[in-house]
């Protein structure tokens, strides 16, 4: 027995002995991800979780300018757009190879898109594309020469550049499509920066440095994307130097980084918007008075500050300010004023009725729902509102308030992120968008003058035109308040002192090919 | 004994079959479908007709279910509507990791409990059975996923001993050494409530063998203090801990799920947490299938094995 204490002890100490955690190699970055990807086809996907993937390994016809929400050009050199908004022109750039060799010309672009849009396509079946609907204004895709491709669209629709340049726009290659079928998934061809080198289910995504990138080969050697769903695993696996870098830290442990000389924190504000969708259709809030009233009696400053810590800033209306160039500075968020909001009520005539509140556990986007809920219960009642709270898990949530909230609820939670100003107001404000009609206007948000707005930014070719029009419609649902604005959501990421020229970008993605780790 | 092996896989069929319909039903009877969650907040009716159509969703609940059994006799377990990849290849990735984990905890359950049990038996009231139990309460009582996370903190994050999570390292490693030492510690955690309940069992069982007439007579021989113990009463204990090593092999499959989730390990139960709540049915199916065959065949494997132990029990 004894022998045996003594050989197990000496085969212990051997384990332990070895370096058990190694620091990263240098030009090898090893990426915290909050869950392992569903595939690597950009055309598949839904999550921002993957698009940190995919953004490396693709490229899309356009891009977000570094720092900005505005496309410029990438695998497109330039582009014509005609007088009417219908026809889009695009140059190629000349060169261009996939990882696997074969070129990028206008045949490879239009298969792309024929292959997410036509339900015929030989190769539709390698879907479901769900978010095919951000190109479905797309009536045909024609290579006009080897580098020259056109797009008809069926109406003039303005967000079509920048949903280009979302990860949905990204481009794959023919070749390893008819190659791979239905895994092509798990067997990615692109031409970004990175090539696909592994993927170990659950453990490992490997990508490595892609020599001939067409905008100069990245400093990075390879990149290891490692899923660790539980959050204190991935801060656990940050502190003991698993990770060089983790995205999405929860607003508890942020601090404890920013105190470690060892770590940088980085923020960055984002296209994403939280707020509470108001059922305008019946009850205390067809009252325009009592939803004022209740964008009073919040206080937003409370809520980022002390249940979020800081990683959000109040919301002003329904566009973030990470869409810099449409976005109406103008305009205030609602203060935090209970008094106002009592006198409001009080001119309303509101009687003191119960509201049914619906809150998620939790879901994409959706900070800390259950915290924010609560908080927002408790001001509410502060003001005499008196609100009962109902907790669905997300998938249960959506659909109880997709299809509108009549006859359920009065209120209830819900963010977004979107790739332009467009999106959020066209699906959730607009008469045309309410719940019957296919959109997601659950709040049943009716105002002529907003839609008249809205239809003409959509045909504008012309961003600056464009600007104007989405500043107005900030100011009027401000006014008209069919949600109750409350927050804008900061992306983090905590990165080792090793890393160089890290930044966040305002999409939530994160591109790697400037950052270096020598 | 072939005869018995045969007899008990054929029973086990129906009970897999049954197992199947349930999960199918629970799967269709709990909110939101896949379409919803690949979906998310883009969710419209008209997205989600046109994803359910491509996945064969629209099709009605008894005809997916017969589709989905003809094609599984022919060997095809379908395609994960999440993750777009065969069942089986995603089952099979994850299956090795479970069975290592799983059994590496069955092991230190199996020889932690035995021996302290033995101990705790033989010394009935001293201090060493007082000690004994009591770590076997602490353990029994103290949910393991709390546990994993506290030597996390200390054996990665504080003494930097032992990686975090994972199963290999990411890069380098992916040998023996490298594999032992990220099993350490998911492991030994989800082996500590089993190791406890084998423990208690096998003090029972040790107590009320040593009390029979044979061990005495075994003592008045002049036989040595161990030799009675462990060639002769222990041997006789066997047989009624070997069953309850088989019931803990269903638990250390089932409290996998949440290890596995802790310590990031590509198993079987982290994959069926995802899976579920993605509503990936087909994938749920998969791994429910291969999960409790496996647990059908360990109890068979105890049975058969206290079936040799005790000659009674092979009529």
């Amino acid at each position: 027995m004894r022998r045996l204490i003594a050989a197990a002890i000496t085969a212990a100490s051997m384990l332990f002995a070895l370096p058990a955690f190694s620091q990263t190699p240098p030009n090898v970055l090893v990426v915290g991800q909050i869950a392992e990807p569903k595939s690597l086809d950009p055309h598949a996907v839904t999550a921002v979780n993957d698009f940190r993937i995919l953004m490396n390994v693709y490229d899309g016809l356009t891009r977000y300018k570094d720092g900005t929400l505005e496309p410029e050009p990438a695998l497109a050199e330039s582009w014509e757009i005609s007088d009417d908004g219908i026809t889009y022109t695009f140059k190629l750039r000349e060169g261009v190879t996939f990882h696997d060799g074969t070129p990028l010309n206008a045949e490879a672009v239009k298969f792309n898109f024929d292959r997410m849009l036509k339900e015929d396509h030989p190769y539709h079946d390698t879907g479901p594309f769900p978010l095919a609907f951000y190109f479905s204004a797309v009536e045909e895709v024609t290579a006009v020469d080897d580098l020259t491709v056109e797009f008809k669209l069926k109406e003039p629709f303005a967000p079509f550049l920048s949903n280009l340049a979302y990860p949905t726009g990204l481009i794959v290659s023919p070749e390893a499509v008819k190659e791979n079928g239905k895994d092509f998934g798990r067997n990615p061809v692109g031409t970004g920066a990175f090539k696909f080198e592994e993927w170990q289910a659950n453990s490992r995504v490997v990508v490595t440095r892609n020599e001939d990138y067409w905008d100069g080969a990245p400093p990075l050697e390879a990149v290891i994307y490692r899923p660790i769903t539980d959050t204190n695993t991935r801060i656990a696996e940050m502190l003991s130097g698993g990770l060089d870098v983790m995205v999405e830290v929860p607003p508890d442990s942020l601090q404890q980084f920013r105190d470690d000389a060892n770590f940088s924190v980085y923020e960055q504000a984002g296209p994403h918007v939280w707020f509470l969708i108001l059922n305008m259709k019946e009850g205390p809030f067809a009252e325009k008075a009592v939803r004022q009233a209740a964008n009073y009696a919040i206080n937003k400053k409370a809520l980022v500050e002390n249940i979020l810590q800081g990683t959000a800033e109040v919301a002003a209306g329904p566009t973030p300010p990470a869409f810099a160039w449409a976005y109406n500075d103008e305009l205030q968020p609602y203060p935090y004023d209970p008094e106002k909001a009592k006198q409001l009520l009080e001119e309303a005539g509101y009687d003191g009725e119960e509201l049914t509140f619906y809150v998620t556990e939790g879901g994409s986007g959706m900070l800390d729902p259950i915290a924010m809920g609560t908080a927002i219960q408790a001001d509410l009642q502060a003001v005499g509102m008196k609100v009962n709270i109902e907790t669905y898990e997300w998938n249960t949530f959506l659909g109880k308030v997709n299809p509108g909230l009549e006859g359920k609820a009065d209120m209830a939670e819900m963010a977004w992120m979107t790739s332009d100003p467009d999106t959020l107001p066209f699906l959730t404000l607009r008469t045309a968008a309410w719940p019957e009609e296919g959109g997601f206007n659950s709040s049943y948000y009716s105002n002529p003058e907003v839609d008249e707005l809205l239809d003409q930014a959509r045909v504008s070719t012309d961003p600056d035109e464009r600007a104007e029009l989405y500043k107005q419609v900030q100011a009027l649902t401000n006014e008209d308040a069919p949600w109750l604005f409350v927050a804008n959501w900061k992306q983090n990421a905590v990165v080792t002192s090793a890393v160089e020229d890290f930044e966040l970008q305002p999409d939530f993605g994160l591109v790697l090919r400037d950052v270096s780790k020598p | 004994m072939t005869a018995y092996i045969g007899k008990r896989l054929l029973a086990a069929i129906p009970v897999i079959l049954g197992l199947s319909i349930i999960v199918f039903l629970v799967m269709k009877l709990i909110p939101g479908d896949p379409a919803q969650a690949l979906l998310g907040s883009y969710a419209t009716p008209d997205n989600v007709e046109r994803i359910n159509r491509a996945l064969g969703l629209d099709r009605s609940w008894p005809e997916q279910y017969v589709i989905w059994i003809g094609n599984l006799l022919q060997g095809d377990f379908g395609r994960s509507y999440i993750l777009n990849r065969p069942v089986i290849d995603e089952v099979l990735d994850r299956f090795g990791a479970t069975l290592v984990l799983a059994g590496a905890s069955l092991l230190i359950c199996s020889v932690l409990g035995i021996f302290a049990g033995i101990v705790s038996a033989v010394r009935q009231f001293g201090w060493t059975d007082r000690i004994v139990t009591f770590f076997v309460l602490i353990g029994i009582s103290m949910p393991a996923f709390f546990l994993g996370l506290v030597f996390i903190l200390f054996f990665a994050v504080q003494w930097r001993l032992l990686p975090a999570s994972g199963m290999y390292a990411v890069y380098g490693g992916g040998d023996l050494p490298d594999l032992l030492r990220h099993l350490i510690l998911p492991a030994g955690t989800l082996a500590i409530v089993a190791t406890g309940v084998v423990a208690r069992l096998t003090r029972a069982a040790m107590l009320e063998v040593l009390r029979q007439d044979f061990i005495r007579t075994a003592r008045a021989k002049g036989l040595s203090e161990n030799a009675v113990i462990y060639r002769h009463a222990f041997r006789a204990a066997l047989v009624s801990i070997i069953p309850v090593i088989g019931i803990q092999a269903g638990f250390v499959l089932g409290g996998a799920v949440y290890i596995e989730t802790v310590f990031q390990w590509p198993g079987l139960g982290q994959m069926l947490v995802k899976a579920v709540s993605t509503r990936d049915l087909l994938l749920v199916q998969g791994g429910v299938l291969v999960a409790a065959t496996l647990y059908v065949l360990v109890n068979l494997l105890a049975d058969v094995a206290q079936a040799m132990l005790d000659p009674r029990l092979k009529a």
